[in-house]
């Protein structure tokens, strides 16, 4: 387990929030039209993921809901628009806007994504695929570096599903990522779901994958489910739609994992079609069930060789 | 933060694949990309439609949240075809999405197919006031019995500081009554407004208003929140409006919270 991936946030005598621990928790996407049902339930184990694009206004609502929702729960702050994934520089002010989030809501996690979403001035609102070579490495590392020292603390990057392959490729994906890690110093954010769309999508066995994923570096878990398509061969193309339960060789997959790296901070998505309160809540059980027995069974383990 | 030195990157040309790959994302009519491609030499055109339709579909369905109202008049298919021709002519230039949509009431004004509503776009322009008031930044209205202790002399020498949130909107057609009637979720009744009408939309708080502005009023507020005094704004209402009723449009926007603080144009004058 690396010291950067999942590391706490600064311990400030000028913090606006009670430090909420994170470790060993599921948690869940936040969406505001659960807030009445998540307050009316009184503070609970487990903690919130944001996009942190969604707060990015200068007030109103938005601030108002989070900072309810900081003051008795961690926060997980989780990128969807920076771009790092592009050769083009990144978007100071959209660096500055990042950085006063992080500053303002003192996240327990911080997240982004190996991909990008704008060329020149356009934004895609999509995470775009890369290449895997020297020179898109060095990019991404470039970015990274350069998030991390704005926001003063290391970030989890997230391995991405994808529908295609880039002919000028000549790193895997899982090496791509281990060699970010080790330039940048920053940890992983391994979705599992993501892992599951992306085998399936170009033909590879997704323990393969995980076989050669550095796990040592991963600092949080996503689950959320995927929909299907067909493409142009008429074979299986998988969707990471997020609009739905995880699927169950997700929930395998994710038992193998925290089998390895023991019970890591674990996110359940859902983004689309939101459900009611309740039935993600119950998702986000279902893998807190996963993360303590798996934690029980460390603890054990530790006990057994103490004696 | 940096492990490893600069020296170890590759030097030379920036990859050109994000400009390849992002070239035909908004033109179906392109060829995808050849620098794609599937597994084991498959095909990448259907592969690269997943993205296509990411970007096209998130884009129409981010105006659809920016324009229920909108959308609710024309009905969804209507709605989507519309904002279609728009994304993929006028994407977003930011990636925060609750500023996109700036030009789509112009471009309705332009789209041939809803020329049988030409208040159409006044509509969707108080939906997109109604969300840049959302996010504004917080602030504490002025309090209603703010103007009360001045002297009515002095009154006329007053000018406000506008409250981030408040907005004001003008139209020629019933564009607030037809906003009202689609923005809420029960049924409509037919509209039997027909005169032009003005918004104002503030948030003092937390919940976004908005109001139909009485004869004069637009033209008041504009002039205040331009920071006009009090007497100039009001010469300015009347001018515009014979009808327009001081005392009633003072109660409206000290109650509406469309202002933070007062000050005295004229203090270096009464020394």
């Amino acid at each position: 387990m690396s010291e950067m991936a999942g590391s706490l946030p600064r311990a400030s005598e000028t913090s606006r929030f009670p430090a909420h621990a994170i470790a060993g928790l599921a948690g869940t996407s936040f969406k505001h039209e659960h807030l009445p049902a998540i307050l009316a339930e009184g503070r609970q184990d487990g903690f919130f993921e944001v996009h942190a694009e969604n707060y990015m206004g200068a007030g109103g609502p938005p601030h108002q809901a989070l900072t309810r929702i900081r003051q008795d729960h961690a926060v997980s702050l989780h990128g969807v628009c920076m771009s790092l994934g592009g050769p083009q520089p990144l978007d100071a002010e959209h660096v500055a806007r990042f950085r006063a989030l992080v500053d303002r809501y003192e996240p327990a996690l911080v997240s982004e994504h190996l991909a990008w979403s704008t060329h020149e001035t356009t934004f895609f609102n999509d995470l775009l695929p890369l290449p895997y070579t020297r020179a898109t490495l060095a990019h991404v590392v470039d970015h990274i570096d350069q998030l991390q020292e704005a926001i003063g603390r290391p970030i989890l990057l997230e391995n991405p599903s994808t529908y295609l392959l880039f002919r000028e490729s000549t790193m895997s994906e899982s090496g791509f990522l281990r060699e970010v890690v080790r330039r940048s110093g920053c940890g992983l954010l391994l979705d599992v779901n993501n892992v599951f769309v992306s085998a399936t999508n170009h033909g590879f066995a997704a323990r393969d994958y995980l076989a050669d994923f550095p796990l040592g570096h991963v600092g949080e878990i996503h689950l959320a489910g995927h929909a299907a398509q067909a493409d142009d061969e008429g074979d299986l193309l998988l969707i990471d739609s997020h609009d739905g339960p995880v699927a169950d060789a997700v929930w395998k997959l994710f038992e193998i994992v925290i089998g390895r790296c023991g019970p890591l901070p674990t996110l359940v998505e859902w983004d689309s079609n939101i459900p009611d309160w309740p039935v993600l809540k119950t998702e986000a059980a279902a893998a807190q069930g996963i993360l303590d027995r798996h934690a029980a069974g460390s603890m054990a383990e530790t006990r057994h060789a103490a004696r | 933060m940096r492990l490893v030195s600069l020296s170890e990157h590759v030097s030379g040309k920036p990859s050109p694949f994000a400009a390849a790959f992002a070239s035909a994302l908004l033109e179906p009519g392109r060829a995808v990309p050849a620098a794609t491609i599937g597994p084991n030499g498959k095909a990448a055109g259907k592969r690269y439609n997943v993205y296509r339709n990411n970007v096209t579909v998130s884009l129409i369905d981010a105006l659809a949240a920016v324009f229920p109202a909108t959308m609710r008049i024309t009905g969804v298919d209507f709605f989507r075809t519309m904002a279609r021709f728009h994304v993929r002519a006028a994407p977003p230039a930011s990636p925060l999405l609750f500023e996109y949509g700036r030009e789509f009431p112009r471009f309705i004004e332009s789209y041939e197919h809803a020329g049988q509503m030409p208040w159409l776009a006044d509509v969707a322009r108080i939906e997109r006031a109604w969300l840049d008031s959302y996010h504004a930044a917080d602030a504490e209205p002025l309090a209603p019995q703010a103007l009360a202790s001045i002297e009515a002399e002095r009154l006329p020498g007053i000018v406000l500081t506008p409250h981030p949130a408040a907005r004001i909107v003008r139209s020629q057609y019933p564009a607030v009554t037809i906003f009202a009637a689609n923005r809420s979720v029960g049924p409509i009744n037919l509209i039997e407004a027909s005169g032009p009408e003005d918004a104002l939309i503030t948030r003092p708080r937390l919940d976004v208003t908005v109001r139909r502005l009485p004869p004069g009023g637009a033209v008041f507020l504009e002039s205040l929140m331009e920071g006009e005094s009090l007497g100039g704004a009001a010469a300015a209402a009347i001018s515009q409006s014979l009808d327009f009723d001081l005392a009633a449009n003072m109660e409206g926007i000290l109650e509406s919270g469309a202002f933070t603080s007062l000050d005295h144009e004229a203090d270096h004058d009464f020394p």
